[in-house]
C-alpha cells in the first residue's frame, strides 16, 4: 500500500467533487484525504486527493479513469520530495493551572499557535506535514484531547513552474 | 473529508460567438422550443419516449416539428433500447426522453446498457421545477446522482440560454470519442422560460480531449512484433465497428495473413466467412478461437477490452502472449492485461497505419511466417467445429431454429438478441458478413434487449429486414414495445426461442447446482417441476398475446415447418410479426469456460475437453 498526493485541476462548475468521489467509490479508490478550492483563475477549480492504492499499476488507472471525466482539466502527481504538502489542525485540549504552561511550550515547540483559551482547555492551531502533526498530537494526547478536526493536505510543486498555466490557456481556447 | 463542495456556486464562463462561424439570428422563443429546434440542429431525426409532467413543456413543440419524428413507446425502457438499437443501426447517435421521477429512472437500464457497450446515447429528462429541487417534489428523482457512473457526462441545465449548448456538446460527448450515454436534465420551469435561440452554441469543453491519432512510434513497434511472432491473433472488438473500420480491418488481416476473432460486441467487423476468421473468443466461443489466444504469442487487440467473458481466469489468460492493445480509451490499456506496447487511438487509424507499418516490415525483408500456427488453427477448425445434435424426439432444435432464420434471411437482415441460451446461438449459428448487423447487450447482459432494439434499428433503418432472436423469459421483460411497432409501422420480426426456461440460468443449474432447477421454470405444464420435458411457455399464449398488440403471430413446434413459418414471416412486411418456436429445453450453449476457470478448460461438449496434444508431457 502506498500513498500517492494529486492534484486535480477540474472546471469549477456544480457537481464535480460528486462526479469524483463517486468515481472514487464505484472503482475501489480508497482517498485518504481530499481538499477543495478555487485557484488563481476563479473557472479551475484544484482538488487536492491523497489516494492508497496497492500497487502502481492500480494509480494509473486512477488518474486515467479522473482523466475521463469531463469536467477534469489536469492531473498532476506531487512526488514528497518535490512538492510542499500541508494539512491543518485545530485542536481542543483540556488544560488546568497546572497543565497550561506545558500545553503552551508544547505549541511553541511546534511552532504552532494558540488560538483559543478558556479555563479548563485551549485550542491550538496547527499547520505542517502529516508527520509533524501527528508527534505534535501524541505530545499533546496525555493532557485529554475534547476535540480534533483536521484538514485534508493541500499540496503544490517546488520551484517556479506552476501547474495551471497549461489549463488555463486551454480554458481560454475552448471559450 | 471536506463535507461542503467549494467547487461550486462561481460564476460560469459566458458562452461567446466563435469567431467566423456562421451563426444564427437569435430567435425569441421557449425554452421547450430551443429544445426542440436544437435537437433539428443536431440532426436528430428520432425520438423515443413517453411524455410526463415535467418534460410536457417539450412535448408541445415537438408534436409541430417537422425534422423530429417521436416514437411513443410503452415504457422509457423501451425507448432507451429503441435509441441504442437506431445508433448502432444507423451510426447516429439515439436520442430518448422521459419524465422526471419513474421516468427517468426506467431510463437506467437502457443508459447502463449503452455504457457498458459504449453506444452513443442522449438522454433527455424532464426535472422538477427548480425550486422544487432537493423538496422531495412529486416525481422528483436526482437523475444525474443517480446514473453518474453509467453516463459518459450530464448536465442539468439551470438556465433556458444553455439548453442549446448542453444540447450540442451533449451529442458531442455522446458520438466522439469512445462512445457513450450522456444524460441531460432539464427542469420543467426552464423549458417553460423565454429565452433565444441561436445556432451554432460554442462549445465549452476545455477538458474533453480524445486522442484519435495513434503514436507512429507505438504502431511501427506493432507492426514489428506482428512480423516477428509466429502465432499472433488479432482480437477485434466492437471498436473497429464504432471506428468503421472493417475495411481497414480486412486490408490489415489479409496483409499479415492472421487468424482473426471478433468479439461478441464485434461480430460482423470481419467476414465469418472469411478464411482467415477462427470465430468468436470468450465463454461461448469458437474452440479455436479461444485455443488461438491461449497458445499466442502475440495478441493485437484492436478496439477490444478483455472482458472477463473473453479472458476467462485472467491470470491464465494467454500466458505466452505479447500484447499489442490499441483502444480508444486509454484507461482500457493495461485495465486488465498489461500492455506490452499500448496505443491510443481510433481503431480506423490506429489499423490505417498499422498496414503502412506492416507494409514497410514486408519491404525491409520481414513478410512473418505463420504456417506452423495454421497448420493447428486448421487442425482445431478441422476438430472442433461449431455444431448442435438434433432432439431424438423430434422437436424443434434452438440452434437449428436460429440457423435456418440467419439462412432465409434477406442480405442486410439485422439481427438483435435478448440474453442468455438464444443470444449465444445467435453469435454462433447465424453468418454475420457486414458490420452491425448484430446487436445485442454485451457488457450489461440485458434482458429484454431485443424487441425494442429491434424497434429502434427498423425505425433508423425502415428498408432493412429486422429479426429479433429473443428467448420466452425476456419477451416476457418487453413485449409491449409490439404494440408501439404495430401503431407506428416499424415491422419488426420476432422469433422466441421458446424452452420454456429461462434456459442460460437452467443450463447452469443443470452443469452446477445439481439439475435443481430452482426458478427457471417459465411453464406451467408437464415438467413444471423440472423433471418431464417442457412444451414451452403456454401461459401467456405467446401468439394470442402478439395478436392482441397488432402483430402477425404463428407457432412452430415440428422441423418439419420450420422453413414454411420463416419464410412466411419474411413474406409478412405490413406489420409485425411473432413467431413462437417451441424447442427443446435441455439443449445447451456449447463450447463452454466455466465462469471463474481458465480458458484452457474449455469444454467442446459436455464432459469434452479437447485435445491440444498438450497432455504429452503430464
Amino acid at each position: 500500500m502506498s500513498k500517492h498526493t494529486l492534484s486535480v485541476l477540474v472546471e469549477n462548475k456544480p457537481g464535480v467533487l460528486a462526479r469524483i468521489t463517486a468515481l472514487f467509490s464505484r472503482r475501489g479508490f480508497n482517498i485518504d484525504s481530499l481538499a477543495v478550492g478555487v485557484t488563481e483563475h476563479p473557472d479551475i477549480s484544484r482538488i487536492t486527493i491523497v489516494v492508497n492504492v496497492i500497487e502502481a499499476l492500480p494509480l494509473e488507472q486512477v488518474t486515467k479513469q479522473l482523466n475521463k471525466l469531463v469536467n477534469v482539466l489536469k492531473i498532476v502527481e506531487l512526488e514528497p520530495g518535490a512538492a510542499v504538502q500541508r494539512e491543518l489542525v485545530l485542536v481542543k485540549v483540556r488544560a488546568d493551572n497546572e497543565t497550561r504552561s506545558q500545553i503552551v511550550e508544547i505549541v511553541q515547540l511546534f511552532r504552532a499557535k494558540t488560538v483559543d483559551v478558556s479555563p479548563e482547555a485551549v485550542t491550538i492551531e496547527a499547520t505542517g506535514g502529516a508527520d509533524k502533526l501527528e508527534a505534535m498530537l501524541k505530545m499533546l494526547e496525555p493532557f485529554g484531547i475534547k476535540e480534533l478536526v483536521q484538514s485534508g493536505t493541500i499540496a503544490i510543486g517546488r520551484g517556479s513552474r506552476s501547474i495551471t498555466d497549461r489549463s488555463l490557456r486551454a480554458l481560454e481556447r475552448s471559450a | 473529508m471536506p463535507m461542503t463542495e467549494q467547487a461550486t456556486g462561481a460564476h460560469h464562463p459566458q458562452p461567446r460567438p466563435r469567431s467566423g462561424g456562421q451563426q444564427s439570428a437569435p430567435e425569441q422563443v421557449t425554452g421547450a422550443q430551443s429544445l426542440v429546434r436544437s435537437l433539428e440542429e443536431v440532426g436528430a431525426d428520432t425520438v423515443f419516449g413517453i411524455p410526463g409532467g415535467t418534460i410536457l413543456p417539450a412535448y408541445d413543440p415537438l408534436m409541430d416539428s417537422k425534422r423530429v419524428r417521436h416514437v411513443l413507446v410503452r415504457h422509457e425502457q423501451g425507448a432507451g433500447h429503441a435509441a441504442t438499437g437506431y445508433a448502432q443501426a444507423t451510426g447516429k447517435v439515439g436520442v430518448c426522453m422521459a419524465t422526471s421521477g419513474p421516468g427517468a429512472t426506467n431510463l437506467v437500464t437502457p443508459i447502463a446498457d449503452a455504457h457498458m457497450d459504449s453506444v452513443p446515447l442522449v438522454a433527455i429528462t424532464g426535472q422538477v421545477v427548480s425550486k422544487a429541487i432537493g423538496t422531495d417534489a412529486f416525481q422528483e428523482a436526482d437523475i444525474v446522482g443517480i446514473t453518474m457512473p453509467i453516463t459518459k457526462h450530464s448536465f442539468l441545465v439551470t438556465r433556458a440560454e444553455d439548453i442549446p449548448q448542453a444540447i450540442a456538446q451533449a451529442f458531442h460527448i455522446a458520438s466522439s470519442g469512445r462512445p457513450g450515454p450522456v444524460l441531460v436534465d432539464i427542469p420543467k420551469d426552464i423549458l417553460q422560460a423565454r429565452t433565444t435561440f441561436s445556432w451554432p452554441p460554442v462549445m465549452d469543453l476545455p477538458g474533453y480531449r480524445p486522442v484519435t491519432k495513434p503514436h507512429a512510434k507505438q504502431i511501427r513497434e506493432a507492426a514489428r512484433l506482428i512480423t516477428q511472432s509466429k502465432r499472433p491473433v488479432l482480437y477485434v472488438g466492437g471498436g473497429v465497428t464504432k471506428a468503421g473500420a472493417t475495411a481497414e480491418l480486412k486490408v490489415l488481416a489479409e496483409l499479415t495473413g492472421a487468424p482473426v476473432t471478433t468479439t461478441l460486441m464485434a461480430l460482423g467487423a470481419f467476414p465469418d466467412s472469411h478464411p482467415l476468421h477462427v470465430g468468436m473468443p470468450g465463454m461461448h466461443g469458437s474452440v479455436t478461437a479461444v485455443t488461438a489466444l491461449q497458445k499466442a504469442d502475440l495478441i493485437v487487440a484492436l478496439g477490444a477490452r478483455f472482458d472477463d467473458r473473453v479472458t476467462g481466469k485472467l491470470d491464465s489468460f494467454a500466458p505466452h502472449a505479447k500484447i499489442v492493445h490499441a483502444d480508444i480509451d486509454p484507461a482500457e490499456i493495461g485495465k486488465n492485461r498489461a500492455a506490452d506496447v499500448p496505443i491510443v487511438g481510433d481503431a480506423r487509424e490506429v489499423i490505417a497505419d498499422l498496414i503502412q507499418a506492416v507494409q514497410k516490415e514486408h519491404s525491409d525483408g520481414h513478410p512473418g511466417d505463420y504456417t506452423a500456427w495454421w497448420k493447428d488453427l486448421d487442425r482445431w477448425r478441422e476438430t472442433y467445429p461449431l455444431g448442435y445434435d438434433q432432439p431424438d424426439n423430434g422437436s424443434l432444435s434452438p440452434q437449428n431454429v436460429i440457423e435456418r432464420i440467419g439462412q432465409l434471411a434477406p442480405e442486410g437482415t439485422i439481427f438483435t438478441a435478448g440474453v442468455g441460451q438464444h443470444q449465444m446461438w445467435a453469435a454462433q449459428f447465424i453468418e454475420y458478413e457486414k458490420p452491425s448487423t448484430w446487436l445485442n447487450s454485451g457488457g450489461a447482459g440485458t434482458m429484454g434487449y431485443a424487441v425494442p432494439a429491434a424497434m429502434g434499428a427498423k425505425a433508423g433503418a425502415p428498408d432493412r429486414t429486422v429479426w429479433a432472436i429473443d428467448g420466452d423469459g425476456c419477451f416476457q421483460m418487453t413485449n409491449q414495445e409490439l404494440t408501439t411497432c404495430a401503431l407506428n409501422n416499424i415491422p419488426i420480426k420476432v422469433a422466441i426461442i421458446n424452452n420454456g426456461a429461462l434456459g442460460m440460468v437452467r443450463q447452469w443449474q443443470s452443469l452446477f447446482y445439481n439439475q435443481r432447477y430452482s426458478n427457471t421454470v417459465l411453464h406451467s405444464g408437464p415438467g413444471a417441476t423440472g423433471t418431464e420435458p417442457s412444451a414451452g411457455t403456454r401461459v401467456p399464449d405467446f401468439v394470442k398475446l402478439s395478436e392482441a398488440m397488432g402483430c402477425y403471430a404463428i407457432r412452430c413446434e415440428s422441423p418439419d415447418d420450420l422453413d414454411k413459418v420463416i419464410e412466411e414471416a419474411n413474406s409478412v412486411n405490413d406489420r409485425p410479426v411473432v413467431i413462437d418456436f417451441i424447442v427443446h429445453e435441455d439443449a445447451m450453449v456449447w463450447p463452454m469456460v466455466a465462469a471463474g476457470t481458465s480458458n484452457d478448460e474449455i469444454l467442446a461438449a459436455r464432459d469434452v475437453r479437447p485435445d491440444f496434444g498438450d497432455n504429452e508431457d503430464d
